[in-house]
């Protein structure tokens, strides 16, 4: 009885936590991204980029974030997981550290005119052996910076 | 030393090629930050101290990376890829490669 009660306050308080650190993060994000607006990232065409105009810098950046989930949210996964479907819960999680992590590529890039060539690097870094860990993912975002003169 | 990644340099001519260049490294935070990053993990949102340690690992890789570059002779590393892979719980891998060739200004 006292394992049910406990489980119920744990789910209580991280659902709580997650979703306040959530809904934060996401209009931290959105505010951002609309700061950024004018800095475009072009992906089509660019492994044979050229250009006539003088270029004054060319600069690798990157973004790293490493994003985790929720007790909340894992113990909802693991429900849904019986029955199919759309994991909701973590396809927020996945989002937001993708998003995080482009944005502070994009903001390394401050004077630069745009990116070219952004990638996407990730993986999961949580125990697998384990049963019943929060999955954390590790995002790498890197580009190329192109400054003109 | 210039780093993109795509296939040159705008701007200017590829004049020697040299081969693929790597950097590699794996890096581990001590075991309270992985207690401080556990904690963190149940109530969610963005893991700072792993964060800090796949930035230093990232910067490890590329410097190791420019001095196998620099001792053949290139002044650039064009087509520059990163892979990760997770080790061990806690630790991660960054492994950067590129082309390591020289490069002129045109005209």
């Amino acid at each position: 009885m006292s394992d049910i009660i406990f489980l119920l306050i744990l789910l209580g308080i991280t659902y709580l936590t997650g979703s306040i650190i959530e809904k934060r993060h996401f209009d931290n994000i959105k505010k951002r991204e609309i700061a950024l607006i004018k800095k475009p990232i072009i992906n089509f065409g660019a492994k044979t980029w050229h250009t006539n105009k003088k270029i004054k810098k060319i600069e690798l950046v990157t973004g790293e974030c490493v994003i985790s989930g929720d007790y909340f949210k894992n113990f909802v996964a693991s429900l849904k997981n019986f029955f199919g479907g759309r994991l909701t819960t973590f396809e927020s999680v996945l989002d937001r550290g993708r998003r995080e992590a482009i944005l502070r590529m994009r903001e390394k890039a401050r004077g630069a005119n745009f990116i070219i060539n952004t990638r996407i690097e990730s993986v999961m870094i949580n125990d697998n052996y384990q049963k019943d860990t929060v999955p954390q993912c590790a995002i790498i975002a890197y580009g190329t910076a192109i400054t003109y003169e | 030393m210039i780093l993109t990644n795509i296939e040159s340099v705008p701007g200017m001519t590829i004049t020697a090629q040299y081969g693929l260049v790597t950097g590699s490294t794996v890096r581990a935070k001590n075991a309270i930050k992985d207690i401080g990053a556990g904690l963190k993990n149940m109530v969610g949102g963005e893991l700072k101290s792993y964060t800090e340690l796949l930035t230093e690992a990232r910067k490890e890789a590329i410097s190791r990376m420019e001095q196998q570059a620099m001792k053949m002779g290139a002044n650039a590393v064009i087509n520059v890829r990163f892979a990760t892979s997770s080790v061990t719980v806690g630790a991660a891998e960054v492994y950067a490669y590129g082309t390591a060739v020289k490069v002129e200004p045109k005209g």
